[in-house]
């Protein structure tokens, strides 16, 4: 009993942690048709500006809580301004393109941001714990779990909520399901399908440094972290249907719980459940779990 | 291929290999790195031309590695030819099952999912305590029928495998692009339900070509283990296969010979990038990356045809 609940809020926290990191990534293919591999590095880039700014924080002994702000407003500033850079500067000239290119250009795009990250904060590890600890645990059936845990799922909420309610709510967000459903006709009929673009990009890469800044606080920053993120992912919107939403959010659960599950019932298979489940579902439902289907090209 | 280009590319094998063998250690070490690196981007290569772009070339060419690795370690068989024709066999092995359920997928869909294959095999190595997790196991020195070369000259022996299996494997692989199952290669990606008109079965063609793949991936692979010595999980990470990608990209589709010069190339430029500035040579990957997919879109070999294009061409 004790083990099941354990199972299921590691895998809640989990989940809501891959979610804000996959609704990045889904967002953006969903509108551009690019997988963003540099996604990852993003994720790297706001867990390095939000952990150093929270150390810079704490060293001026200005009041405690407002560090959340200055973690987050940091991952943001330093996500939206390079994903700017990224779109601006380079993107725009690739659409178009195949989308199996796109991935080439998105990964050389995170190798030249993996080594920029090294440039700028160098090799050693950061910590940012100040804000894990200020929360305090809570006791709970004879279980003791970190407060900073629950609030995460609480954000992961707010994003999910704040994306539905801007996709299926507002003006904006009608346009961008239009660029989505079909992008010649979206622009035939006046739309800035250029600017649906660059704004959905910088949403996707804040969403994914905001994701790195809120991971920051909980473990060690350390190089080579974007990497590893990227590839669970993929399998997260895979599993969920790539462009879609919903789909990220069912995938994160799913991929969170057999995850969790296997940390605490086999710890052998972590890494090799997640693909094997993903592997499974992709057998049975090429498109993922809640994509809809492409017509064959001829 | 007539006699003459035969006996010309025979020749050329035996001056790289003298010229191989002649280098600095770390030089030639780098070379038959290339040459087994070549031999799985040649596989690549082979599926690109039918359009398909595999994320997960690097599950076969660790399955090689560790096939190569075990069989020298703990089973005591040091034979170069046996250790080939066993990863080989494993990995066809497992490609003609994983292919079943890959070669239905096409475009971003068979990339992603070939990476999860390879990220399937990694997360069970780094697991396997026997199989000495993240850090791999070493690998013995090996031998070719009875003689055994010892330490100092066994590298040399791979050298020289490696090459005069690039030879052979390329020399087939250019016989089999011009066959009809390799031209209908490129029938399946430029249109697949004309090849089935025609009475092809493109899941054949598809299916033939993954097999032929994965176990040039795998030598690429047992090349890498027997030179380095070496075997770790990091040779299945993504990573890993995405180097063999970008190499594909680097040299292009256009000849065979594309992969293998591409990846002499690939091995140069990392390892000058990594001596002239350690801390930043993936960014110089990257930009060079970059650079070839806005300026050179077909790779490097586009500049040979570009050559060729300007003399007076024979009809041959």
């Amino acid at each position: 009993m004790k083990q099941l609940l354990a199972i299921l809020v590691d895998g809640s926290v989990y989940a809501s942690w891959l979610f804000i990191i996959s609704a990045g990534l889904t967002l953006i293919y969903g509108v551009m048709r690019i997988l963003n591999m540099s996604h990852g590095s993003f994720y790297a880039l706001g867990a390095y500006s939000g952990a150093a700014m929270v150390g810079w924080y704490f060293s001026t002994g200005s009041v405690p809580w407002f560090s959340f702000v200055a973690l987050i407003a940091a991952a943001l500033v330093a996500g939206i301004s390079v994903g700017l850079l990224v779109e601006r500067g380079l993107l725009r000239f690739m659409y178009g393109r195949d989308e199996v290119v796109m991935i080439l250009v998105t990964y050389g795009v995170l190798l030249i941001m993996e080594d920029a990250i090294k440039l700028i904060w160098g090799v050693e590890p950061y910590f940012a714990y100040q804000p894990y600890t200020l929360l305090g645990r809570t006791k709970f059936a004879g279980l003791s779990f970190a407060n900073y845990d629950f609030m995460l799922i609480g954000v992961s909420i707010l994003i999910g909520l704040a994306l539905w309610y801007g996709l299926n709510r507002t003006r904006n967000g009608k346009l961008l399901r239009v660029v989505i459903h079909d992008r010649e006709i979206a622009s035939a009929l006046g739309i800035n399908v250029a600017r649906i673009f660059t704004i959905t990009f910088l949403i996707g890469a804040g969403i994914g440094s905001l994701a790195g800044a809120l991971t920051a606080p909980g473990l060690s920053v350390v190089p080579g972290m974007g990497i590893e993120v990227i590839v669970l992912a993929f399998a997260v919107v895979v599993i969920g249907g790539l462009g879609s939403i919903t789909g990220a959010l069912v995938g994160a659960l799913i991929v969170g719980m057999s995850r969790a599950a296997a940390v605490h019932l086999y710890p052998d298979v972590e890494l090799f459940v997640i693909y094997a489940v993903m592997g499974l579902v992709l057998a049975f439902r090429p498109q993922g779990l809640f994509a809809v289907a492409n017509a064959r090209k001829i | 291929m007539k006699t003459r280009s035969l006996a010309l590319l025979f020749v050329f094998g035996l001056v790289v290999i003298a010229g191989g063998l002649l280098l600095p250690q770390w030089m030639s070490y780098l070379f038959t790195i290339a040459m087994g690196k070549g031999l799985v981007v040649l596989g690549l290569v082979l599926l690109m031309r039918a359009g398909l772009v595999s994320f997960g070339q690097g599950l076969y060419y660790c399955v090689g590695a560790y096939v190569a690795g075990m069989l020298t370690q703990f089973v005591g068989v040091t034979d170069i030819l046996v250790i080939m024709l066993a990863s080989v066999a494993v990995s066809v092995a497992i490609a003609a099952i994983i292919g079943l359920l890959l070669c239905r997928y096409r475009e971003i869909f068979f990339a992603m999912f070939s990476m999860a294959f390879s990220m399937i095999l990694y997360g069970l190595l780094v697991r396997n305590q026997f199989l000495g997790s993240t850090d791999g196991f070493n690998v013995a020195n090996p031998s070719l029928l009875g003689w055994t070369p010892g330490a100092e000259a066994s590298s040399d022996l791979v050298l020289i495998v490696a090459v005069f299996l690039v030879i052979v494997l390329g020399a087939v692989a250019w016989r089999y692009l011009k066959s009809l199952s390799g031209y209908a290669g490129e029938a399946v990606r430029e249109n697949e339900i004309r090849l089935e008109y025609l009475g092809g079965s493109v899941f054949r063609v598809v299916y033939v070509k993954y097999i032929i793949a994965a176990g040039l991936a795998a030598i690429g692979g047992t090349i890498t283990a027997l030179v380095s010595g070496h075997v770790d999980p990091e040779m299945a990470y993504w990573t890993t296969s995405g180097e063999f990608v970008f190499i594909a990209l680097m040299g292009g589709t256009a000849h065979v010979a594309a992969p293998i010069v591409a990846a002499v190339l690939f091995e140069a430029l990392r390892t000058y990038a990594f001596a002239v500035s350690p801390y930043t040579w993936q960014m110089i990957l990257g930009f060079a990356l970059l650079a070839i997919i806005l300026f050179m879109p077909s790779g490097l070999w586009s500049l040979v045809e570009r050559f060729q294009n300007k003399k007076a061409r024979k009809t041959s």
